[in-house]
């Protein structure tokens, strides 16, 4: 009979992502209501001190697979130490993150365990033991709620920046076990050549807590610089439409969208974006939307929570300046 | 060199998705089919690491009913040799685990070098095909690509990958599977003559009998996970319009608003 609750955290550079902290208080939370224990497993490499600060945020044991071969972060090696740790225990719900690297690791985890993974997930509901998920299906367009009825153990990827951070308790306490790490050839044969940083040193848009955001409107890519503006007032990442990008003006990686990033920041700032479905699909969960744009009868309008009519050109700069203002 | 491209077809993004009666579907009487645009790449970037090597078979693979023969079509007719067709409706509304074991089927009975899927799809936006299938095949996988070097001895494969504030460089040995994200090429449109030879080249409907599975093993009685029912997304609730009579009125109203009524800076 499976039981427990594990969760797999995520490390990069021996440093514990925020979507770790995120995914064991929500664990927690979980085998609070199901009378189970909560297990955390952290992968790496002399990652042991940097596992213990998940201890307040609430598991009764601390799984700690370190190896000198898992210090980065690849899809095999990854996938064979916890596939055979979770053979080994049997837990019965096992939730990873829905990160670049936690979406394919749950993935081919899933696969190599032969059950079901929802993916991307946005809540989580335990009913008679059936952790019911809730996840996002053509980019927000609609809603599915999910379970795996039989599979063991029942996966899920959680989005991240979606589900709290609990309050840390300092009082608890968690028995850490050590797990056996051998490694097979065949589990080596991906590497990480190189990590370039990313030079703009910019929040990703799918972890900013704000987006200016520009399309087809912005008219050049120099104009961007506009947004640039404001958004180095505010502290924002600048995302683009898919015609923003398709003109060449932004990278693909800047991309809002059905085909691009999904992202829910706290203020997402439309410049010039008239509010394609796709598009709307992309940025319909973040919690305060702001329209700017020359037409009224632009789609974007019906999803702002606040819109003006009017030039961008002249409407962002008078926002960056208004915004230093409350900011100094 | 022999490429496989998965492909799947996908409502166009512009599509208006409204749930079915039944509450666990979509209706997709107006809905208009497209191959999924992460696909796209992958058909592209096969063809040409075929182009660039001067010779080899670039193969597609499809999975659902009748209407995927179309994008199988268009994957000919931007250059794809091949296309195998999994058409059988035992395979159909399978999940990722369920669909990649049918997949895995077709391309095993084929030789296979490298094999492309599109990072996810736009509709159900799983992203875990491409993961499962490296797993059925046991090849390494290489995710999310937004370029792709093959080794002068086609022995080994590097992709450039983005993730949350950096980028990857990570290299494989082959055969491997590459998932494709936006960015890795620009995917060719069909030429008329590509569009008149896809009409004769091969094109091979399988049903799961012919790959040696049974109708348990894929499709939605060979999946773990289910589908619950489905709901819109949350109402927002009406917003309101900035008012001022200058572009200095409404920016400072805005703010003020964002400041004192939705308290978020």
């Amino acid at each position: 009979m499976a039981k427990g609750i594990w969760i797999i955290a995520e490390q990069r550079g021996g440093n514990l992502r925020k979507i770790s902290y995120e995914l064991t208080s929500e664990g927690r939370r979980l085998a609070d209501q199901s009378g189970q224990p909560l297990a955390a497993v952290v992968v790496g490499s002399q990652i042991g001190e940097e596992a213990k600060k998940l201890i307040p945020y609430g598991p009764d044991t601390l799984y700690v697979a370190d190896d000198p071969a898992l210090a980065d972060y690849t899809p095999e090696a990854y996938t064979a130490v916890l596939a055979d740790l979770i053979k080994k225990h049997e837990p019965d719900i096992v939730l990873l993150g829905a990160s670049a690297q936690g979406k394919e690791l749950a993935a081919k985890l899933a696969a190599r365990l032969e059950t079901g993974m929802a993916q991307d997930c946005v809540s989580f509901r335990l009913e008679n033991g059936l952790l019911i998920a809730k996840r996002p299906l053509y980019a927000g367009k609609v809603y599915a709620e999910v379970a795996s009825e039989t599979a063991r153990p029942q996966m899920a990827a959680a989005r991240p920046n979606v589900l709290a951070v609990a309050e840390p308790d300092p009082g608890r306490q968690a028995e850490i076990v050590a797990v056996p790490v051998e490694l097979k050839p065949d589990d080596l044969r991906t590497t990480l050549v190189e990590l370039l940083p990313d030079a703009s040193g910019k929040v990703d848009l799918t972890e900013a807590t704000f987006i200016v955001s520009g399309g087809r409107g912005m008219k050049t890519a120099e104009n961007f610089q506009v947004l640039e503006e404001l958004a180095g007032v505010i502290g924002a990442s600048v995302g683009a439409s898919r015609s923003a990008v398709d003109a060449g003006w932004r990278s693909h990686t800047d991309q809002v969208g059905q085909t691009g990033k999904v992202v829910c920041p706290n203020l997402y700032i439309a410049c010039g974006i008239s509010g394609a479905i796709q598009h709307l699909a992309g940025m319909g969960s973040s919690k305060v939307i702001v329209a700017i744009n020359k037409d009224p009868d632009a789609p974007i309008f019906q999803k702002a929570d606040y819109g003006i009519v009017g030039d961008l050109f002249e409407i962002v700069p008078v926002l960056k300046e208004e915004f230093k203002k409350i900011l100094s | 060199m022999n490429i496989l491209a998965c492909i799947k077809q996908v409502p166009d993004t512009e599509a208006q998705i409204k749930i079915d009666s039944g509450g666990k579907g979509i209706q997709t009487a107006d809905i208009k089919w497209v191959m999924n645009p992460y696909d796209e790449f992958g058909v592209e970037e096969a063809l040409r690491l075929k182009e660039k090597a001067g010779g080899g078979k670039v193969t597609v693979v499809g999975l659902g009913p009748q209407r995927v023969v179309e994008s199988l079509r268009t994957a000919l007719a931007m250059g794809a040799d091949e296309a195998i067709h999994i058409d059988d409706p035992a395979a159909d509304g399978g999940d990722s685990l369920a669909t990649a074991r049918a997949l895995a089927a077709a391309i095993k009975a084929v030789p296979f070098d490298l094999v492309f899927c599109g990072q996810r799809a736009v509709d159900n936006d799983n992203g875990q095909v491409g993961a499962a299938l490296s797993e059925l095949l046991n090849i390494p996988l290489l995710s999310v690509a937004t370029k792709v070097d093959l080794s002068e001895n086609k022995t080994k494969v590097r992709i450039l990958r983005s993730v949350e504030g950096a980028n990857w460089v990570l290299e494989s040995t082959l055969p491997v599977l590459i998932t494709t994200q936006k960015g890795l090429n620009e995917p060719r449109y069909a030429s008329l003559p590509g569009i008149m030879k896809a009409k004769k080249k091969p094109l091979a409907a399988k049903k799961l009998g012919d790959l040696g599975l049974d109708p348990g093993q894929a499709g939605e009685a060979g999946s773990k996970i289910k589908i619950l029912g489905l709901t819109p997304p949350p109402e927002r609730k009406s917003g309101q319009m900035v008012s001022g009579e200058t572009p200095q009125e409404k920016g400072a109203g805005l703010v003020k608003l964002l400041r004192e009524e939705a308290k978020i800076i």
